[in-house]
């Protein structure tokens, strides 16, 4: 037998008062992967035709540099917020819930590292 | 995890089927969703034959036929016919309307009739709206000011500002938005729904509400409002023709604009 009132199931432990940025964060990520994109093409198609040393000359110019620190970040911050929102979605158990938006968090944020100290590697040893 | 699968207790079984009676010549099948709760029996699909030409236009009239003229254990919801109640809310060849404003003419062949997705069904075509309900009444749907009413008039309001609450002031709460979400399907023990949302958004946009701020503290939540990902169905859903979506991502833009000024 239930004798909380419906209201009471509702209302629950009350409004979070936050999930702004994550929606927005999304969106801007978003936005963001739109130029980027197509920078990130132009740049495969440099890495799988040009000699290798022509490829990292062309990443090190500011602009190119700069450009593929803000594709890392904006790519793995996206992925990271839409399948957060995918897990609480689909998942109901409160404890599997938990650690699948932690291992999401965590992985994306080691793969973004490991991108990141590629590059640099790349950009300082040549 | 969501369940995708029926449990074994609700998996649709071969009902009755009901002919027409010799003579008749123009004819249309109904095939209609039956659960009894107190025959322990599966839920199965009953089917109708019935004579068009002595049944109304819409979907409402021929299941009154039905339950007049051929079986009276047929359960449902309605009251004024006219799409104003809202109590006729059903799932009508895979869509959910209202049966009183729908014609049967815009359906060709079979029609199948179904309780609305995804809410526990008390019987036949009637489900359980309490949880709908008490989610509705906890946006508060009612003004909320700190200014006392003038003394000798109602608050006023300019047709401007009135304009605004055009789309969305026509809502009859029937559900139909709501039920046809799948986030509303996977998370309704928290996620609002649009029916509600829509509402909300009514009262975060009337001129003479004074609690904007305290509603949109409210709402801001990653399951109250955030399971929305815009997949629309709500909006073409709508039987009264209503942009539950829109109003969904009005109210998105305004916690964004609070944020950011």
């Amino acid at each position: 037998m239930e004798y909380r009132s419906p209201l009471a199931n509702v209302r629950g432990l009350g409004s979070a008062k936050s999930g702004t940025s994550h929606w927005w964060m999304q969106r801007v990520t978003a936005v963001a992967l739109v130029p980027l994109s197509f920078w990130f093409i132009k740049f495969l198609n440099l890495s799988l035709t040009a000699p290798y040393q022509e490829t990292i000359e062309w990443l090190t110019t500011p602009v190119n540099t700069v450009a593929v620190v803000a594709l890392i970040l904006a790519i793995f911050y996206h992925a990271a917020l839409g399948l957060q929102v995918v897990i609480e979605d689909y998942i109901a158990a409160e404890g599997i819930k938990i650690i699948a938006v932690w291992t999401v968090n965590l992985s994306f944020l080691t793969l973004a590292l490991a991108a990141l100290i590629a590059v640099f590697r790349i950009l300082l040893i040549g | 995890m969501a369940e995708f699968t029926l449990p074994k207790n609700s998996v649709l079984i071969e009902g009755k089927t009901f002919k027409a009676a010799e003579g008749v010549t123009n004819i249309r099948r109904f095939e209609v969703y039956r659960w009894d709760p107190d025959s322990g029996e599966n839920p199965r699909i009953d089917s109708y034959e019935l004579d068009m030409d002595t049944c109304g236009p819409m979907i409402l009239d021929a299941i009154l036929k039905i339950k007049n003229e051929i079986d009276s254990t047929l359960t449902f919801r309605r009251s004024c016919r006219e799409g104003v109640c809202g109590s006729c809310a059903m799932t009508v060849n895979g869509k959910n309307t209202l049966a009183c404003t729908k014609s049967i003419d815009s359906y060709t062949d079979t029609i199948k009739i179904f309780p609305l997705p995804h809410m526990q069904v008390i019987k036949d075509l009637v489900p359980d709206m309490t949880h709908f309900y008490a989610q509705y009444a906890s946006i508060k749907p009612w003004i909320e000011t700190q200014t006392p009413a003038p003394a000798d008039s109602e608050r006023l309001q300019s047709k401007e500002d009135r304009e605004v609450l055009d789309g969305l002031y026509e809502c009859v709460l029937c559900a139909c938005c709501s039920t046809s979400c799948p986030s509303y399907w996977w998370n309704s023990e928290r996620y609002l729904g649009p029916a509600v949302l829509l509402q909300a958004y009514r009262w975060l946009v009337d001129s003479r509400d004074e609690n904007t701020g305290e509603r949109l503290d409210e709402l801001e939540d990653p399951f109250k409002l955030y399971r929305c990902h815009t997949i629309m169905n709500c909006t073409d859903t709508c039987p009264k023709g209503l942009n539950p979506a829109k109003a969904i991502a009005e109210t998105k833009k305004l916690l964004v604009k609070r944020k950011l000024g």
